[in-house]
Protein backbone atom coordinates (compact mmCIF):
# COMPACT_ATOMS: atom_id res chain seq x y z
CA UNK A 1 0.00 0.00 0.00
CA UNK A 2 1.36 3.43 -0.96
CA UNK A 3 -0.31 5.52 1.71
CA UNK A 4 -2.34 4.27 4.63
CA UNK A 5 -4.05 6.69 7.01
CA UNK A 6 -5.70 5.51 10.22
CA UNK A 7 -7.55 7.57 12.81
CA UNK A 8 -6.13 10.85 11.51
CA UNK A 9 -6.91 13.79 13.77
CA UNK A 10 -5.60 17.26 13.20
CA UNK A 11 -6.46 20.90 13.76
CA UNK A 12 -5.18 24.38 14.45
CA UNK A 13 -4.47 25.29 18.07
CA UNK A 14 -7.60 24.47 20.05
CA UNK A 15 -9.73 23.88 16.95
CA UNK A 16 -10.23 20.28 15.90
CA UNK A 17 -10.82 19.96 12.18
CA UNK A 18 -10.30 16.28 11.36
CA UNK A 19 -12.08 13.77 13.57
CA UNK A 20 -10.45 10.46 12.77
CA UNK A 21 -10.05 9.77 9.07
CA UNK A 22 -9.28 6.34 7.61
CA UNK A 23 -8.29 6.08 3.98
CA UNK A 24 -5.76 4.63 1.59
CA UNK A 25 -4.02 5.65 -1.61
CA UNK A 26 -2.99 2.84 -3.91
CA UNK A 27 0.20 2.63 -5.97
CA UNK A 28 0.15 4.29 -9.34
CA UNK A 29 -3.42 5.53 -9.34
CA UNK A 30 -5.35 8.68 -8.64
CA UNK A 31 -7.39 8.95 -5.46
CA UNK A 32 -9.74 11.89 -5.19
CA UNK A 33 -10.61 13.64 -1.94
CA UNK A 34 -13.77 15.70 -2.36
CA UNK A 35 -15.90 17.86 -0.17
CA UNK A 36 -17.47 21.26 0.30
CA UNK A 37 -15.60 24.40 1.37
CA UNK A 38 -14.25 24.02 4.87
CA UNK A 39 -14.70 20.24 4.96
CA UNK A 40 -11.02 19.76 5.83
CA UNK A 41 -9.44 18.71 2.53
CA UNK A 42 -6.53 21.12 2.71
CA UNK A 43 -6.10 20.29 6.38
CA UNK A 44 -5.84 16.59 5.50
CA UNK A 45 -3.01 17.26 3.04
CA UNK A 46 -1.25 19.52 5.53
CA UNK A 47 -1.51 16.81 8.17
CA UNK A 48 -0.05 14.16 5.85
CA UNK A 49 3.04 16.19 5.13
CA UNK A 50 3.62 17.33 8.68
CA UNK A 51 2.75 20.99 8.37
CA UNK A 52 0.36 20.94 11.35
CA UNK A 53 0.02 19.06 14.63
CA UNK A 54 -1.32 15.59 13.89
CA UNK A 55 -2.44 12.44 15.66
CA UNK A 56 -3.07 9.01 14.23
CA UNK A 57 -1.13 6.70 11.95
CA UNK A 58 0.15 7.76 8.56
CA UNK A 59 2.36 5.27 6.77
CA UNK A 60 4.07 5.76 3.42
CA UNK A 61 4.93 2.37 1.91
CA UNK A 62 4.90 0.88 5.36
CA UNK A 63 7.02 3.55 7.04
CA UNK A 64 5.32 5.65 9.69
CA UNK A 65 5.65 9.37 8.95
CA UNK A 66 3.27 10.85 11.53
CA UNK A 67 4.83 13.70 13.47
CA UNK A 68 7.95 13.96 11.34
CA UNK A 69 9.23 17.28 10.02
CA UNK A 70 7.92 18.36 6.60
CA UNK A 71 11.40 18.34 5.06
CA UNK A 72 12.00 14.76 6.25
CA UNK A 73 8.67 13.63 4.83
CA UNK A 74 9.56 15.26 1.51
CA UNK A 75 12.90 13.47 1.54
CA UNK A 76 11.02 10.19 1.96
CA UNK A 77 9.30 10.72 -1.36
CA UNK A 78 6.19 12.73 -0.66
CA UNK A 79 5.62 15.81 -2.82
CA UNK A 80 2.93 18.37 -2.12
CA UNK A 81 1.50 21.10 -4.32
CA UNK A 82 -0.26 23.14 -1.61
CA UNK A 83 -3.10 25.57 -2.09
CA UNK A 84 -1.32 28.70 -3.20
CA UNK A 85 0.98 26.43 -5.22
CA UNK A 86 4.23 26.63 -3.28
CA UNK A 87 6.38 27.88 -6.13
CA UNK A 88 9.20 30.33 -5.53
CA UNK A 89 7.81 33.51 -7.07
CA UNK A 90 11.06 35.49 -6.84
CA UNK A 91 13.08 32.81 -8.60
CA UNK A 92 13.24 31.76 -12.24
CA UNK A 93 11.55 28.72 -13.74
CA UNK A 94 14.97 27.10 -13.99
CA UNK A 95 15.71 27.73 -10.32
CA UNK A 96 12.32 26.33 -9.34
CA UNK A 97 13.20 23.19 -11.30
CA UNK A 98 16.57 22.90 -9.59
CA UNK A 99 14.92 23.31 -6.20
CA UNK A 100 12.37 20.63 -7.01
CA UNK A 101 15.23 18.18 -7.47
CA UNK A 102 17.25 19.65 -4.57
CA UNK A 103 17.41 16.50 -2.43
CA UNK A 104 18.17 14.15 -5.29
CA UNK A 105 21.67 12.86 -5.86
CA UNK A 106 20.99 10.49 -8.76
CA UNK A 107 22.31 11.45 -12.18
CA UNK A 108 18.95 11.58 -13.89
CA UNK A 109 17.84 15.07 -12.94
CA UNK A 110 18.65 16.46 -16.40
CA UNK A 111 16.66 13.78 -18.18
CA UNK A 112 13.76 14.45 -15.80
CA UNK A 113 13.92 18.11 -16.81
CA UNK A 114 13.45 16.96 -20.42
CA UNK A 115 10.51 14.86 -19.35
CA UNK A 116 8.89 17.89 -17.72
CA UNK A 117 9.37 19.85 -20.96
CA UNK A 118 7.47 17.11 -22.75
CA UNK A 119 4.58 17.36 -20.34
CA UNK A 120 4.78 21.13 -19.92
CA UNK A 121 6.24 22.56 -23.15
CA UNK A 122 5.23 26.07 -22.09
CA UNK A 123 7.70 25.97 -19.20
CA UNK A 124 10.59 25.42 -21.56
CA UNK A 125 9.74 28.67 -23.33
CA UNK A 126 9.68 30.45 -19.99
CA UNK A 127 12.90 28.92 -18.70
CA UNK A 128 14.64 32.14 -17.56
CA UNK A 129 11.49 34.00 -16.58
CA UNK A 130 10.70 34.88 -12.97
CA UNK A 131 8.01 32.50 -11.69
CA UNK A 132 5.94 35.37 -10.29
CA UNK A 133 5.45 36.75 -13.80
CA UNK A 134 3.99 33.54 -15.24
CA UNK A 135 0.29 33.27 -15.97
CA UNK A 136 -1.85 31.43 -13.43
CA UNK A 137 -1.97 28.30 -15.55
CA UNK A 138 1.79 28.33 -16.11
CA UNK A 139 2.35 28.77 -12.40
CA UNK A 140 0.21 25.73 -11.66
CA UNK A 141 2.18 23.76 -14.25
CA UNK A 142 5.42 24.89 -12.67
CA UNK A 143 4.12 23.86 -9.25
CA UNK A 144 3.31 20.36 -10.50
CA UNK A 145 6.63 20.06 -12.34
CA UNK A 146 8.53 21.24 -9.28
CA UNK A 147 6.78 18.57 -7.19
CA UNK A 148 7.36 15.79 -9.73
CA UNK A 149 11.08 16.61 -9.90
CA UNK A 150 11.39 15.23 -6.39
CA UNK A 151 10.61 11.89 -8.05
CA UNK A 152 8.01 11.30 -5.39
CA UNK A 153 6.28 8.06 -4.55
CA UNK A 154 3.17 10.06 -3.76
CA UNK A 155 2.02 13.43 -5.08
CA UNK A 156 -0.51 15.52 -3.13
CA UNK A 157 -2.37 18.07 -5.24
CA UNK A 158 -4.54 20.74 -3.61
CA UNK A 159 -7.09 22.11 -6.09
CA UNK A 160 -4.95 22.38 -9.22
CA UNK A 161 -7.91 23.95 -11.04
CA UNK A 162 -8.34 26.77 -8.55
CA UNK A 163 -8.77 30.19 -10.11
CA UNK A 164 -8.05 29.03 -13.68
CA UNK A 165 -10.09 29.49 -16.84
CA UNK A 166 -11.99 26.35 -17.98
CA UNK A 167 -9.74 25.84 -21.00
CA UNK A 168 -6.59 25.90 -18.88
CA UNK A 169 -8.23 23.52 -16.40
CA UNK A 170 -8.88 21.10 -19.28
CA UNK A 171 -5.25 21.41 -20.35
CA UNK A 172 -3.95 20.72 -16.85
CA UNK A 173 -6.22 17.72 -16.35
CA UNK A 174 -5.07 16.42 -19.72
CA UNK A 175 -1.47 16.65 -18.55
CA UNK A 176 -2.37 14.96 -15.26
CA UNK A 177 -3.87 12.08 -17.19
CA UNK A 178 -0.58 11.68 -19.04
CA UNK A 179 1.37 11.85 -15.80
CA UNK A 180 -0.87 9.17 -14.30
CA UNK A 181 -0.35 6.90 -17.30
CA UNK A 182 3.33 7.55 -17.94
CA UNK A 183 4.97 8.08 -14.57
CA UNK A 184 3.57 5.54 -12.11
CA UNK A 185 3.44 8.09 -9.30
CA UNK A 186 0.49 7.78 -6.92
CA UNK A 187 -1.68 10.89 -6.73
CA UNK A 188 -3.97 12.14 -3.98
CA UNK A 189 -6.08 14.82 -5.63
CA UNK A 190 -8.16 17.39 -3.76
CA UNK A 191 -10.69 19.12 -5.99
CA UNK A 192 -13.74 21.34 -5.90
CA UNK A 193 -14.56 20.32 -9.43
CA UNK A 194 -15.92 16.85 -8.49
CA UNK A 195 -16.91 15.87 -12.00
CA UNK A 196 -13.42 16.38 -13.42
CA UNK A 197 -11.75 14.73 -10.46
CA UNK A 198 -14.00 11.65 -10.60
CA UNK A 199 -13.23 11.24 -14.29
CA UNK A 200 -9.52 11.08 -13.55
CA UNK A 201 -9.62 9.11 -10.29
CA UNK A 202 -9.86 5.40 -9.54
CA UNK A 203 -11.07 5.83 -6.00
CA UNK A 204 -12.71 8.69 -4.18
CA UNK A 205 -13.46 9.80 -0.64
CA UNK A 206 -16.03 12.34 0.32
CA UNK A 207 -15.28 14.53 3.28
CA UNK A 208 -17.84 16.39 5.37
CA UNK A 209 -16.84 18.50 8.38
CA UNK A 210 -13.77 16.45 9.13
CA UNK A 211 -15.27 12.98 8.59
CA UNK A 212 -15.32 10.67 5.61
CA UNK A 213 -18.96 10.10 4.68
CA UNK A 214 -18.66 8.24 1.39
CA UNK A 215 -15.91 6.15 -0.13
CA UNK A 216 -15.64 3.84 -3.11
CA UNK A 217 -14.61 3.46 -6.74
CA UNK A 218 -14.77 6.80 -8.53
CA UNK A 219 -16.94 5.43 -11.33
CA UNK A 220 -19.60 4.25 -8.90
CA UNK A 221 -19.72 7.54 -7.05
CA UNK A 222 -20.05 9.35 -10.35
CA UNK A 223 -23.05 7.23 -11.27
CA UNK A 224 -24.77 7.49 -7.91
CA UNK A 225 -27.33 10.23 -8.23
CA UNK A 226 -28.19 10.51 -4.55
CA UNK A 227 -24.55 11.05 -3.59
CA UNK A 228 -24.17 13.58 -6.33
CA UNK A 229 -27.27 15.44 -5.19
CA UNK A 230 -26.55 15.46 -1.48
CA UNK A 231 -22.79 15.95 -1.45
CA UNK A 232 -21.46 17.10 -4.78
CA UNK A 233 -24.25 19.46 -5.75
CA UNK A 234 -24.65 18.73 -9.43
CA UNK B 1 42.83 67.50 -8.14
CA UNK B 2 45.02 64.72 -6.80
CA UNK B 3 43.51 65.36 -3.42
CA UNK B 4 40.05 64.90 -4.85
CA UNK B 5 41.00 61.66 -6.64
CA UNK B 6 42.52 60.39 -3.42
CA UNK B 7 39.37 61.17 -1.48
CA UNK B 8 37.38 59.12 -4.00
CA UNK B 9 39.78 56.17 -3.84
CA UNK B 10 39.91 56.29 -0.05
CA UNK B 11 36.11 56.42 -0.13
CA UNK B 12 35.97 53.31 -2.25
CA UNK B 13 38.30 51.54 0.18
CA UNK B 14 36.15 52.31 3.24
CA UNK B 15 33.05 51.87 1.08
CA UNK B 16 34.10 48.26 0.54
CA UNK B 17 34.04 47.77 4.31
CA UNK B 18 30.56 49.28 4.54
CA UNK B 19 29.46 47.21 1.57
CA UNK B 20 30.60 43.99 3.27
CA UNK B 21 28.86 44.78 6.54
CA UNK B 22 25.78 45.97 4.63
CA UNK B 23 25.73 42.64 2.80
CA UNK B 24 25.94 40.79 6.12
CA UNK B 25 23.00 42.83 7.43
CA UNK B 26 20.94 42.18 4.30
CA UNK B 27 21.62 38.44 4.37
CA UNK B 28 20.19 38.11 7.84
CA UNK B 29 17.39 40.55 7.09
CA UNK B 30 16.27 38.54 4.07
CA UNK B 31 16.08 35.36 6.08
CA UNK B 32 14.58 36.74 9.30
CA UNK B 33 13.17 40.20 8.46
CA UNK B 34 15.17 41.61 11.33
CA UNK B 35 18.25 43.81 11.33
CA UNK B 36 21.08 42.30 13.36
CA UNK B 37 22.20 45.31 15.40
CA UNK B 38 24.95 43.15 16.88
CA UNK B 39 26.67 42.56 13.53
CA UNK B 40 29.29 45.22 14.27
CA UNK B 41 30.10 43.90 17.74
CA UNK B 42 30.40 40.38 16.37
CA UNK B 43 32.87 41.64 13.75
CA UNK B 44 34.87 43.43 16.45
CA UNK B 45 35.09 40.25 18.49
CA UNK B 46 36.31 38.43 15.37
CA UNK B 47 38.97 41.08 14.80
CA UNK B 48 40.18 40.67 18.38
CA UNK B 49 40.40 36.93 17.81
CA UNK B 50 42.55 37.62 14.75
CA UNK B 51 44.65 40.07 16.77
CA UNK B 52 45.36 37.52 19.50
CA UNK B 53 46.31 34.93 16.90
CA UNK B 54 48.77 37.34 15.27
CA UNK B 55 50.10 38.29 18.73
CA UNK B 56 50.63 34.58 19.40
CA UNK B 57 52.96 34.49 16.39
CA UNK B 58 50.64 32.90 13.85
CA UNK B 59 51.37 34.18 10.31
CA UNK B 60 48.89 36.85 9.18
CA UNK B 61 47.06 34.98 6.45
CA UNK B 62 46.75 31.85 8.56
CA UNK B 63 45.26 33.95 11.36
CA UNK B 64 42.98 35.56 8.78
CA UNK B 65 41.72 32.18 7.60
CA UNK B 66 41.40 30.85 11.15
CA UNK B 67 39.39 33.92 12.15
CA UNK B 68 37.01 33.52 9.23
CA UNK B 69 36.37 29.90 10.21
CA UNK B 70 35.96 30.65 13.93
CA UNK B 71 33.63 33.57 13.13
CA UNK B 72 31.53 31.38 10.90
CA UNK B 73 31.14 28.90 13.76
CA UNK B 74 30.28 31.68 16.21
CA UNK B 75 27.61 32.94 13.79
CA UNK B 76 26.09 29.48 13.48
CA UNK B 77 26.10 29.04 17.26
CA UNK B 78 24.46 32.43 17.85
CA UNK B 79 21.61 31.43 15.55
CA UNK B 80 21.22 27.94 17.01
CA UNK B 81 21.43 28.95 20.67
CA UNK B 82 20.01 32.48 20.81
CA UNK B 83 17.90 33.17 17.75
CA UNK B 84 16.26 29.83 17.22
CA UNK B 85 14.35 29.78 20.51
CA UNK B 86 12.76 33.17 19.74
CA UNK B 87 12.18 32.71 16.02
CA UNK B 88 8.40 32.88 16.32
CA UNK B 89 8.37 35.53 19.01
CA UNK B 90 7.09 39.07 18.40
CA UNK B 91 9.28 41.78 16.88
CA UNK B 92 10.03 43.44 20.22
CA UNK B 93 11.45 40.19 21.57
CA UNK B 94 13.82 40.12 18.62
CA UNK B 95 14.90 43.69 19.17
CA UNK B 96 15.53 42.79 22.81
CA UNK B 97 17.61 39.77 21.89
CA UNK B 98 19.65 41.74 19.35
CA UNK B 99 20.36 44.51 21.84
CA UNK B 100 21.21 41.89 24.45
CA UNK B 101 23.55 40.20 22.00
CA UNK B 102 25.16 43.54 21.17
CA UNK B 103 25.80 44.30 24.85
CA UNK B 104 26.98 40.80 25.69
CA UNK B 105 29.39 40.51 22.78
CA UNK B 106 30.63 44.08 23.23
CA UNK B 107 31.23 43.73 26.96
CA UNK B 108 32.73 40.28 26.58
CA UNK B 109 35.19 41.64 24.04
CA UNK B 110 36.17 44.46 26.37
CA UNK B 111 36.43 42.14 29.35
CA UNK B 112 38.62 39.59 27.59
CA UNK B 113 40.84 41.91 25.55
CA UNK B 114 40.67 45.17 27.52
CA UNK B 115 39.58 48.64 26.45
CA UNK B 116 42.95 50.04 25.43
CA UNK B 117 43.33 50.75 21.73
CA UNK B 118 45.48 48.21 19.90
CA UNK B 119 47.43 48.39 16.70
CA UNK B 120 46.24 45.83 14.20
CA UNK B 121 48.66 44.84 11.44
CA UNK B 122 47.98 45.28 7.75
CA UNK B 123 49.28 42.56 5.45
CA UNK B 124 49.76 45.20 2.76
CA UNK B 125 51.54 47.90 4.77
CA UNK B 126 55.13 47.08 3.83
CA UNK B 127 55.41 49.06 0.61
CA UNK B 128 54.70 52.79 0.79
CA UNK B 129 52.16 54.84 -1.20
CA UNK B 130 51.43 53.63 -4.73
CA UNK B 131 50.41 55.28 -7.98
CA UNK B 132 52.23 58.50 -7.15
CA UNK B 133 50.79 58.77 -3.64
CA UNK B 134 47.21 58.45 -4.82
CA UNK B 135 46.49 55.33 -2.86
CA UNK B 136 48.08 53.48 0.03
CA UNK B 137 49.00 49.82 -0.24
CA UNK B 138 46.48 49.00 2.45
CA UNK B 139 43.66 50.80 0.67
CA UNK B 140 44.42 48.92 -2.51
CA UNK B 141 44.87 45.56 -0.79
CA UNK B 142 41.82 45.81 1.43
CA UNK B 143 39.66 46.88 -1.51
CA UNK B 144 40.89 43.83 -3.43
CA UNK B 145 40.13 41.52 -0.50
CA UNK B 146 36.68 43.05 -0.10
CA UNK B 147 35.93 42.65 -3.79
CA UNK B 148 37.08 39.03 -3.78
CA UNK B 149 34.80 38.30 -0.81
CA UNK B 150 31.82 40.01 -2.45
CA UNK B 151 32.38 38.16 -5.73
CA UNK B 152 32.73 34.81 -3.95
CA UNK B 153 29.51 35.42 -2.04
CA UNK B 154 27.76 36.36 -5.27
CA UNK B 155 29.01 33.24 -7.08
CA UNK B 156 28.02 31.07 -4.12
CA UNK B 157 24.43 32.33 -4.06
CA UNK B 158 24.06 32.46 -7.81
CA UNK B 159 25.57 29.16 -8.91
CA UNK B 160 25.73 26.59 -6.11
CA UNK B 161 22.74 24.52 -5.13
CA UNK B 162 23.37 25.23 -1.44
CA UNK B 163 23.29 28.95 -2.23
CA UNK B 164 20.06 28.49 -4.13
CA UNK B 165 18.58 26.52 -1.22
CA UNK B 166 19.53 29.32 1.18
CA UNK B 167 17.79 31.87 -1.02
CA UNK B 168 14.74 29.63 -1.32
CA UNK B 169 14.58 29.21 2.45
CA UNK B 170 14.76 32.97 2.92
CA UNK B 171 12.12 33.80 0.31
CA UNK B 172 9.64 31.09 1.13
CA UNK B 173 10.36 28.77 4.06
CA UNK B 174 7.14 26.78 3.69
CA UNK B 175 7.79 25.89 0.08
CA UNK B 176 11.44 25.24 0.86
CA UNK B 177 10.45 22.58 3.39
CA UNK B 178 8.25 20.95 0.77
CA UNK B 179 11.26 20.35 -1.49
CA UNK B 180 13.21 18.91 1.43
CA UNK B 181 15.38 21.90 2.37
CA UNK B 182 16.33 21.99 6.06
CA UNK B 183 15.27 25.58 6.59
CA UNK B 184 16.57 25.84 10.15
CA UNK B 185 20.08 24.94 9.05
CA UNK B 186 19.95 27.32 6.10
CA UNK B 187 19.26 30.12 8.60
CA UNK B 188 22.19 29.06 10.74
CA UNK B 189 24.44 28.93 7.67
CA UNK B 190 23.29 32.44 6.77
CA UNK B 191 24.31 33.68 10.22
CA UNK B 192 27.65 31.92 9.86
CA UNK B 193 28.31 33.49 6.47
CA UNK B 194 27.27 36.94 7.69
CA UNK B 195 29.62 36.63 10.67
CA UNK B 196 32.46 35.50 8.40
CA UNK B 197 31.93 38.45 6.04
CA UNK B 198 31.80 40.80 9.03
CA UNK B 199 35.06 39.32 10.29
CA UNK B 200 36.84 40.09 7.01
CA UNK B 201 35.48 43.64 7.11
CA UNK B 202 36.72 44.03 10.70
CA UNK B 203 40.21 42.80 9.86
CA UNK B 204 40.42 45.08 6.84
CA UNK B 205 39.31 48.22 8.67
CA UNK B 206 41.17 47.66 11.96
CA UNK B 207 44.60 48.84 10.64
CA UNK B 208 42.96 52.13 9.64
CA UNK B 209 40.78 52.93 12.66
CA UNK B 210 42.75 50.98 15.30
CA UNK B 211 41.26 48.20 17.33
CA UNK B 212 39.11 48.70 20.38
CA UNK B 213 35.79 47.22 21.51
CA UNK B 214 33.76 50.04 19.95
CA UNK B 215 35.61 49.94 16.63
CA UNK B 216 32.62 48.90 14.52
CA UNK B 217 29.93 51.10 16.09
CA UNK B 218 30.25 53.90 13.56
CA UNK B 219 30.91 51.50 10.73
CA UNK B 220 27.69 49.64 11.41
CA UNK B 221 25.83 52.92 11.11
CA UNK B 222 27.40 53.65 7.72
CA UNK B 223 26.75 50.09 6.58
CA UNK B 224 23.14 50.37 7.67
CA UNK B 225 22.86 53.61 5.70
CA UNK B 226 24.32 51.81 2.68
CA UNK B 227 21.91 48.91 3.08
CA UNK B 228 18.98 51.31 3.30
CA UNK B 229 20.07 53.19 0.19
CA UNK B 230 20.30 49.95 -1.73
CA UNK B 231 17.12 48.52 -0.24
CA UNK B 232 17.43 46.36 2.84
CA UNK B 233 16.19 43.30 0.94
CA UNK B 234 18.51 43.72 -2.05
CA UNK B 235 22.05 42.31 -1.65
CA UNK B 236 23.50 43.90 -4.77
CA UNK B 237 21.84 47.21 -3.93
CA UNK B 238 23.27 47.08 -0.42
CA UNK B 239 26.78 46.54 -1.78
CA UNK B 240 26.44 49.46 -4.19
CA UNK B 241 24.91 51.51 -1.39
CA UNK B 242 27.84 50.69 0.88
CA UNK B 243 30.37 51.91 -1.69
CA UNK B 244 28.31 55.03 -2.34
CA UNK B 245 28.17 55.88 1.36
CA UNK B 246 31.93 55.38 1.63
CA UNK B 247 32.67 57.83 -1.17
CA UNK B 248 30.05 60.30 0.03
CA UNK B 249 31.33 60.19 3.58
CA UNK B 250 34.90 60.87 2.47
CA UNK B 251 33.98 63.72 0.19
CA UNK B 252 31.68 65.27 2.76
CA UNK B 253 34.34 64.88 5.42
CA UNK B 254 37.05 66.47 3.26
CA UNK B 255 35.15 69.29 1.63
CA UNK B 256 31.85 69.97 3.36
CA UNK B 257 31.41 69.22 7.05
CA UNK B 258 34.90 68.18 8.19
CA UNK B 259 35.82 64.90 9.86
CA UNK B 260 34.15 65.82 13.16
CA UNK B 261 30.69 65.73 11.66
CA UNK B 262 31.14 62.78 9.33
CA UNK B 263 28.98 60.44 11.36
CA UNK B 264 26.17 62.93 11.11
CA UNK B 265 26.25 62.36 7.36
CA UNK B 266 25.40 58.70 7.88
CA UNK B 267 22.50 59.57 10.18
CA UNK B 268 21.25 62.14 7.71
CA UNK B 269 21.35 59.54 4.92
CA UNK B 270 19.48 56.97 7.04
CA UNK B 271 16.75 59.40 8.03
CA UNK B 272 16.56 60.87 4.54
CA UNK B 273 16.10 57.48 2.88
CA UNK B 274 13.59 56.30 5.47
CA UNK B 275 11.50 59.40 4.94
CA UNK B 276 11.71 59.66 1.17
CA UNK B 277 11.84 56.04 0.00
CA UNK B 278 11.45 53.46 2.75
CA UNK B 279 12.09 50.58 0.32
CA UNK B 280 15.48 52.01 -0.62
CA UNK B 281 16.60 53.85 -3.70
CA UNK B 282 17.35 50.56 -5.45
CA UNK B 283 14.67 48.60 -3.57
CA UNK B 284 13.78 45.39 -5.33
CA UNK B 285 10.37 45.38 -6.91
CA UNK B 286 9.01 41.86 -6.98
CA UNK B 287 6.82 41.49 -9.99
CA UNK B 288 4.03 39.06 -9.36
CA UNK B 289 0.74 38.14 -10.87
CA UNK B 290 -2.19 36.48 -9.20
N1 LIG C 1 -4.66 28.17 9.45
C1 LIG C 1 -5.85 27.91 10.02
N2 LIG C 1 -6.11 28.27 11.28
C2 LIG C 1 -7.28 28.00 11.88
N3 LIG C 1 -8.29 27.34 11.28
C3 LIG C 1 -8.10 26.94 10.01
C4 LIG C 1 -6.88 27.20 9.32
N4 LIG C 1 -6.98 26.68 8.08
C5 LIG C 1 -8.19 26.13 8.00
N5 LIG C 1 -8.89 26.28 9.16
C6 LIG C 1 -10.24 25.78 9.44
O1 LIG C 1 -10.25 24.38 9.23
C7 LIG C 1 -11.44 23.99 8.58
C8 LIG C 1 -11.12 23.18 7.34
O2 LIG C 1 -10.41 24.01 6.45
P1 LIG C 1 -9.72 23.45 5.15
O3 LIG C 1 -8.91 24.55 4.59
O4 LIG C 1 -9.03 22.17 5.45
O5 LIG C 1 -10.98 23.18 4.23
P2 LIG C 1 -11.02 22.76 2.71
O6 LIG C 1 -11.82 21.52 2.64
O7 LIG C 1 -9.67 22.73 2.11
O8 LIG C 1 -11.86 23.95 2.09
P3 LIG C 1 -11.71 24.70 0.68
O9 LIG C 1 -12.44 23.88 -0.31
O10 LIG C 1 -12.38 26.01 0.91
O11 LIG C 1 -10.26 24.84 0.38
C9 LIG C 1 -12.23 25.26 8.29
O12 LIG C 1 -13.23 25.37 9.24
C10 LIG C 1 -11.23 26.36 8.45
O13 LIG C 1 -11.81 27.51 8.97
MG1 LIG D 1 -8.65 23.85 0.65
Amino acid sequence: MLLEVKGLQAGYGQIHVLHGLDFIVEEGGVTALLGANGAGKTTTLRAICGMIRTEGDITLRGERITGRATEDIARRGLAHVPDGRGTFMELSVEENFRLGAYVRSDGEVRSDFERMFEWFPRLKQRWRQQAGTLSGGEQQMLAIARALLLRPKLLLLDEPSFGLAPLIVQEIFGIMRRIRDESGVGILLVEQNANLALELADRAYLLETGRIVVSGPAAEIREDESIRRSYLGY
Amino acid sequence: MDGFAHQIIAGIATGGIYASVALALVMIYQATHHVNFAQGEMATLSTFIAWSMVEAGIPYWLAFLGTVVVSFIIGVLVERLLMRPVQNAPVLTHVGVFIGLLLIVGNMTGWIFGYTTKVFPSPFASSGPLMGGLVSAHELGSTAVTLVVLILVFLFFRYTSLGLAMRAAAYNPRSARLVGIRVGWMLALGWGLAAAIGAVAGMMVAPVVFLDPTMMTGILLYAFAGALIGGIDNPLGAVIGGFAVGVLENLAGAYVVGTELKLTVALAIIIGVLVVRPSGLLGRVVTSRV
